[in-house]
Parts: C-alpha cells; structure tokens; sequence
C-alpha cells in the first residue's frame, strides 16, 4: 500500500497542524534554491507568482508564446468557495462533503477538506489582485450554484472566469519576473525529467522556434501541466493541450494515479462533421436556467418550437426531481447519452439534446415587468425583457453558440452533446503534493488527488490556485529545508547528458520514420478507439480490444509517419508528433486502468457494474483503493494501491434523487 | 443545420523564419464545408500539403475558442476576418461563398516580428505587462473580498476592459502600429478598482514609457482598434488613460 503521508489528528485540524509544523527555509537560503516550473495555467502562474515573492529563483516555462494563453483561460461558469457570503448554509464542512460525494467516495478525505479550507482565501487574493468577479449593486460580490451542490457558492466573472482568474495570476508572475524572481521561458517544450541520486534535479526542454535543447537545473521541480483530455482528439481542451511533461515525468518513476478517471461534460457544442478539430463547452452555468429535455417520441423530427410542452420530455427534472437540471456532470451525461442511444436525440446527427431558454426568459421577463410596475406587458415586451435578462448573464455564451452554429438562441433551444472535457485522473500525489519521484510535484489538474471519480463544477479553478497560491508554498518548503546544503548541480553532469541524449535521439527517431500517415490521421484514430470503447460507457470487451488497437496503432504509428520540415527549426508537426506518441502510451494505461477497476464510480462507468435504475453502481468492498500504476516497461506497468480510508464521511450510494 | 461546400483560393504569406524576405503563395482548396471554421480549413490545407510532401502552413493557435488570444490572422485585410467582434479561430466558412479568394498574411507591426509564416512574436506586450500591469499584493496579504464594496458599475467597466485577451489585434489594425488600446484596458482596469488605486500613477507612466520603448507607434484616435476588438473593448478606455497619464504626469513629484 502507498503512504499518502497525511498528517494525524482530526480532520479539520490535519491542515493547520501541518502548517504549524513543517520545515521552513530561511529568506537567505530561499535565493539559492532553484525551483523549475512546468505551465503556467492557474496552477503554475500561482505557484510561480507566490514561489517568487517567497524569495525562491524560479523558472518557469511554457509551450504558447505567453504564458496568458495557458488552457485554464477558457474556464466559463466559476470557482467555488466556502465563503457563505448568501446565508444559505454554506460552511468548509458542506464544500468538503459536497465535493467527496461528488466525486462518488473516491477522494481522499485530508486533501479535500484542505481544498475547502482554502477556498476563501483564494477568492480574497484574487479581488485584491484587482480580478473583477461580478458584483450586486451593494457593491458585495455575487454568487450562483453550479451542479451538485445546493447552496450558490460559485463566484464568477460572467462567462470568463477563467480568463479573469489567469489574468490575475498571470500579472502577479509577471510582477515576479519583473522583480528578477522569475525567469520566464516561452514556447518552449519540457521533454524529459533529470533524476540525480533518486531526486528530480531539472528537465530537458526543447525552444520550439529554433529546436534547440536546453539543460535546466532545479532543486525541485513542479509539473502544472494540464489534464490529457486530449487522448480522446476531440474535447474541449485547448489543441496544444497535452500529456508530455506529465507521461515523461510518469516513465522516469513518478506513479500515475486513476487514469480512466476522466470527466465527460453534459452541455458541449455537438460535433458538427469529420472535419472538427475541438469540442466547445456551453458552461455549465447554464443550467442554472435552461432546461433540458428531448421529444417523448422517437425520431421525432418537429423542428423545437414545433413540439408542444406536453409531448417534451425534461427526462433530467423527471429522473432526478431534488437536483433536476443541476445534477453533477457525469450524470447528466450519462443520461443525454441514454436518452440519445434509446432513439430520442435530436438534430441532424440524433446525437444532442434540447437545452431550452424560453421558460427563463418568460421568468426573467415577468420579474423584470414587475420590478418595473408594468402591470400589463404584453408578451413580447415582457420576452424583450426577458431575453436583456438573459443577455447580460450568459451574453458572451450564446453569442460564441451563435457563431459556431449559425443558430439563434435566444429563438430556437441551443442543441448540446457532452463531450470529454477534464481528467480527474493524474500524477499520484501524496499530501504535499509530491510525486513518488522526491522533488518532483505536481500541481492542478496535472495531478490526481482532490476530485475521486468525478469533479464538480468551479472546482478546478478552485483547485489550481489552491495548489499554487496555498500549498505549495509550505509544503515545498517542508521537502527544500533539507535541500539548503545541495549546491546547484552543473547542467554538464552526465544525467544533463544521458537525459539530453534521449531526447535527441526520440526526435531524430521520429524524424527518420518518413512514412505516409500524418500525425493528425494517428490522432483521430486513438481518439476513436478511446471515444468508442473507453468513454462514457466501457465494458471488459470493449476495452481489451481497445488495448489490442492501441498496440497496433502505435506500431503503426513509429512505422508509418510523416513528419514534414527540419528539427532545427519551428515545426509544430515534429511538436505534434511527440504529444501524441504519448498519448498513445496514455490510452493503452488508461483502458488498462478501466479494465481493472470493475466497478462503476463518478466518471468512470462500467456496464457490467449498474443498479436496477441504470446509475454507477460502486462496489467499496473492492475498489476502494486509488490506483497508482508504475512504468515498468514498454506495454508493462505494476499496479500499487492507496487505500482510502474515511474518517469522517460515510461512503453511500450517491443520490440526487 | 444547412450546409454547402465550396471551393476557394487562398493567397497565404509564407516565410521561413525572421530572416527570410517571405512572400505570398496561392493555394487551391476544394470541398470546404460552411460548417467548418476558417482554421479547420487551414487544417485540411495542411494535412493535404503534408501528404504533397510540403511544408505546413505555420500558424498560432490553442484554445480555439475565442478565449486564448492565440490565433492572429490578418485576413482579408482585417485582423481576425470580416466578423465583427470575432476571433480567426471562431470565424466560419458561412462568411465566405464559392468561388472566394481569400488573402491572409501575419499581424504586421515593427513590435510584433515575424517568427514563420503567419506566426508572430507578441512578447512586447508581456514586457509591458511587467512594467506595471498588476496590483502589487504578495499571496496571503489579502484582506476578506467583501471587505471593500465596488460599486457595480465600476465592477462592469473593470470587467469590460479586462476582458482584452492580448492577442495585438488592435496593432495590427492601427495604421500607426499602436499599442494604445491593450496599454489602455490594463490602466483602466485596474485604475477603476479601489484595489488598483495606490499604484495608478507609477502604473500608467511605466506602462506608456515600455510601450513606446517597443517600438508601437502613437495614437491617433483613428477607432480602428475599436472597430476591430474582439472583444469589443471600447476607446473610452484610452480616454480613461489619456486622463490617467495627465494626472500622473502633473502630480508627480
């Protein structure tokens, strides 16, 4: 079994007592310590920005040509907190038990309940770095409710918090690198981890406009580089969105904890035809007021507004009445799913379902001629009112709806599909966030630890900035308090060499192939076999032929491709190309994790394991353990265990009902 | 949803590298769907030249979802395309009809240089970032968020003017090349907050000193900024630190 290295005592004490007891390092010895960080989203820009104004050298790298451009920015709907700003029952406690149940008994209790602890104050740093989260006319700030919870404690910048998130966390790294704290590396590539003595001791990156390889030391490194959502091709990350730092970091020992744990989101943009490249998320703040349904009738081809109120069929409010819509998010995708494959789905490609606006906007309208004193609207005035309502919460959304499908919102329901949008799964941490490589970290979606079997919505911001800005600063600390003596070791020491000579020889190998299949080709076809057999429903069968496939496909791939262009030059295909050669390795652990895991939990659900009803059925007798897989070889990995042990909370079945 | 299919010539600027002169390169495209976006069509483009035994056509992008501010075309002599408050990355082929010739070159300003083909380097504005874009606060100092009521309407216009996502498409419209608008959003977001207040000063004047040490031209108030935005981030905004600036520059000691 692994040691997660949590600290003793109660529950709601393990945080401060730790606090109160880890190792510091003092402010002179601070400015010997190198720290290298890997991406710069919500949880590398925080960590970068706070690791700075501890006094420590950072460097910090990332692949986009400014570290604004991290994927962290297109997070839409919010970030929780504890703050019970609302009065509506809100306390550490609930956000605690909400998010283990969330994530279907599959967290660990001291990791999540630290999350919960230091939720408010990242919404305090964050106003006072000037972040513009929407405000009441008091002038306090706002809140809504995001799915599985019950009270409103998700705070938001209309539909870009995200982006007003990473703004401030990307300013105050900047202020650092305007402060000397830290040197800021853009587009560039880590490819390998250095390991001296057992220890992470710097990586290996490539300068992605000129090919070169560059040596860089580090008295620890951090890894804060994003999901692998990725694997599957089409999703909604970001297109440069990858597994890399993390897989290299996996295959120089680091254990991979929960990989087939991945989040498939409800309300995404469905695919339109062979030629789309990315999937694109509706937040899920939305359901906040839409309403979802699909026609009673099968193969019902009515246009929408065609189909009468009573031959619709809100199946979300109909099978879940206490959550209705804001059920969590694997749920609501397994039950689109459900509805779509029984023959109930709508649009061209029968896969989507209605999310419907007209009865918030006849709700805001009314509000509004009442706060008015318009005693006699008219229906049309009091819609005008309504769809002003409407505009100026989810503006921004239905205008980028509107774009990317030629279709009105505000007149005819928007059509949605879910599609694979966050990995719970991701480098085994323990406690302090250490990888079971000494000196190696990792940070926000990159690592496993704090969202089980499945994340709740405005959780992963939360969860980014509370690695980066809270965490990391004292547990560092604990593991380079004893790193004060270690002078920094000379990038000409032969691991610098060996590690650079892998990753010279990787490229050139790739390079070599000169094949006829391009990269892209390789990646639609992983994504499929991961879509088809390891997505929103797998089975044993399904996901044993889905390892065979890989197998064959990567040797096909190391035979058969074609990479265009020099390696010395910028070449986003060479980039490419080494993404998804490891995302092909990813998929065959993945489906090798799901295959182990013979129960249904959160995200992850398999066939064979459902109650009478249809919903994840957990088997806690068996499973409930984190699974961390450790490189062992081409196709080889060993599977070590974690146990998880609840304290506090009482593992039940999940109901929304 | 309808859909059609057409065919278009493209005329892409093509450049090795900073070094190379670069020039323009006509390519055939058939069969387009009007439901796909432009840069899925440049990635059919792509996949065809790679099979030609070609070079890839380079270009920035990463979210594309509107957000990143990575994607940079200058399409058509616009940047971002003929869509008003519109991304490349978000534009789709409905814009277009059968039979087009579209012209895409990279953003085009002494600030901004070219890296390959239609890549640029916009690190000038990180650097004029790190000359005053933030509110000097270290992690843990912060006092409780409601602490400080913000009136809402001040929130709003902070929010509007920070929702600027960096991508230069302001430069590349200006005739002068003017950093004017991006400089302008980050002051007035920041000079709008009560949080942003004891640094209003140094901010603005640091922030105009780094921008014209990057070589953007000067402003002046021609709105193509405005009119090109995708995020329609207003020039009231430069009005906002033309005021800022007076201030600063009057008061100072």
């Amino acid at each position: 079994m692994l040691d997660a290295k949590i600290p003793s005592g109660p529950l709601d004490q393990k945080w401060t007592d730790y606090k109160g007891h880890c190792k510091l390092v003092n402010p002179a010895n601070k400015r010997k310590l190198e720290v290298i960080i890997v991406g710069t989203g919500l949880a590398g820009a925080s960590a970068a920005a706070a690791l700075g104004e501890l006094g420590y050298k950072v460097k910090a790298f990332c692949f986009q040509d400014s570290p604004r451009r991290a994927h962290s920015i297109a997070a839409q709907g919010g970030i929780n907190a504890a703050k019970n700003y609302q009065n509506d029952g809100d306390s550490v406690f609930r956000l605690f038990y909400d998010t283990i149940k969330g994530g279907d008994y599959r967290a660990r209790e001291a990791n999540v309940h630290r999350l919960a602890e230091v939720s408010a104050n990242i919404i305090d740093q964050c106003v006072a770095q000037g972040v513009p989260f929407a405000r009441e006319y008091g002038g306090l700030l706002s809140n809504r409710s995001f799915g599985g919870t019950q009270v409103q404690r998700t705070f938001y910048a209309a539909g870009q918090t995200g982006q007003q998130l990473l703004i401030g966390a990307y300013q105050a790294l900047e202020r650092q690198v305007a402060l000397g704290n830290v040197d800021m590396y853009n587009r560039h590539e880590m490819l390998e981890v250095v390991v001296i003595d057992g220890k992470a001791r710097g990586i290996i990156t490539r300068d992605l406009i000129t090919g070169k390889l560059e040596r860089h030391f580090g008295h620890c490194v951090l890894l804060c580089s994003g999901g692998y959502g990725n694997v599957f091709y089409l999703s909604t990350n970001a297109m440069g969105s990858n597994v890399t730092a993390a897989w290299k970091a996996h295959k120089a020992g680091a254990y991979f904890g929960n990989p087939c744990f991945t989040q498939i989101h409800p309300t995404c943009i469905p695919v339109s035809g062979d030629h789309q490249s990315k999937l694109t998320l509706m937040s899920e703040s939305l359901r906040n007021d839409g309403r979802i349904w699909v026609p009673k009738k099968q193969g019902d081809n009515r246009r929408p507004n065609e189909i009468p109120e009573e031959e619709r069929d809100y199946y979300l409010e109909r099978r879940y009445p206490a959550f209705g819509n804001l059920v969590p998010r694997d749920v609501a995708s397994r039950a689109a799913k459900e509805r779509c494959d029984a023959g109930y789905g709508v649009g061209s490609s029968k896969q989507a379902v209605y999310l419907d606006y007209a009865a918030a906007i006849e709700r805001y309208g009314k509000g509004e001629a009442n706060k008015r004193g318009l005693d006699h609207a008219s229906k049309e005035e009091i819609i005008a009112m309504g769809k002003d309502v409407v505009k100026e919460k989810y503006g921004n959304l239905f205008d980028m709806y509107e774009k990317i499908t030629g279709e009105n919102p505000y007149e005819v329901p928007m059509r949605i599909y879910p599609a694979v949008h966050y990995t719970m799964g991701g480098l085994w941490v323990d406690y302090e966030l250490m990888t079971t490589v000494p000196g190696l970290y990792a940070l926000g979606e990159a690592n496993f630890s704090d969202h089980g079997a499945n994340r709740l919505g405005a959780s992963a911001l939360m969860q980014g900035l509370a690695d980066g800005y809270f965490v990391i600063p004292y547990t560092l600390g604990n593991y380079l308090a004893d790193e004060i003596r270690t002078s920094a070791i000379p990038t000409s020491h032969a691991a610098f060499e060996a590690a650079e000579k892998s990753v010279k020889d990787r490229i050139e190998k790739l390079m070599s192939i000169k094949g006829a299949q391009t990269v892209e080709s390789f990646h639609k076809r992983l994504g499929k076999i991961m879509w088809d057999k390891c997505g929103m429903a797998r089975n044993s069968q399904g996901l044993q032929e889905a390892i065979t496939e890989i197998q064959a496909l990567k040797k096909e791939f190391w035979s058969d491709l074609r990479i265009p262009g020099e390696i010395n030059e910028m070449n986003f295909e060479l980039d490419k190309a080494g993404r998804v050669a490891d995302f092909i390795e990813l998929g065959e652990l993945m489906c090798k994790d799901a295959l182990d895991r013979a129960e249904s939990c959160g995200g992850h659900f398999r066939e064979e394991s459902q109650t009478e009803e249809g919903e994840a059925l957990r088997h806690d007798d068996r499973f409930m353990y984190v699974s961390a897989w450790e490189y062992k070889g081409d196709h080889n990995w060993e599977l070590h265990k974690e146990s998880l042990d609840y304290e506090v909370v009482k593992p039940s079945q999940r109901s929304y009902k | 949803m309808e859909h059609n299919t057409m065919n278009l010539t493209l005329k892409v600027w093509r450049q090795k590298n900073a070094n190379d002169r670069g020039n323009f390169e006509t390519y055939q495209v058939s069969d387009i769907s009007s439901e796909m976006s432009f840069l899925e069509m440049f990635d059919v483009l792509n996949e065809r030249l790679i099979r030609e035994g070609k070079d890839p056509i380079a270009f920035d992008h990463d979210c594309r979802e509107g957000i990143c501010g990575m994607c940079s075309m200058y399409i058509d002599g616009k940047p971002h395309g003929p869509w008003t408050q519109n991304t490349t990355c978000q534009l789709h082929m409905r814009a277009f009809k059968d039979g087009d010739t579209i012209v895409v070159e990279p953003w085009r300003a002494k600030a901004f240089p070219v890296v390959k083909d239609l890549v640029v380097d916009r690190t000038s504005f990180d650097r004029i970032i790190q000359a005053g874009g933030y509110i000097s606060v270290n992690t843990g100092n912060a006092v409780d968020a409601n602490a400080l009521p913000v009136e809402k309407e001040k929130a709003d216009a902070a929010f509007a003017a920070a929702a600027c996502i960096g991508c230069g498409a302001c430069v590349a419209a200006c005739k002068n090349s003017s950093a004017l608008l991006f400089v302008s959003a980050k002051v007035a977001h920041l000079a709008l907050l009560p949080q942003g207040d004891p640094e209003r000063k140094t901010r603005v004047v640091n922030m105009v000193a780094q921008m014209d040490k990057e070589g953007f031209g000067s402003c002046t108030a021609t709105g193509a900024c405005e009119a090109t935005c995708p995020k329609g981030i207003t020039i009231e905004n430069i009005a906002r630190l033309n005021k800022e600036y007076m201030v600063a520059s009057l008061t100072s000691k």
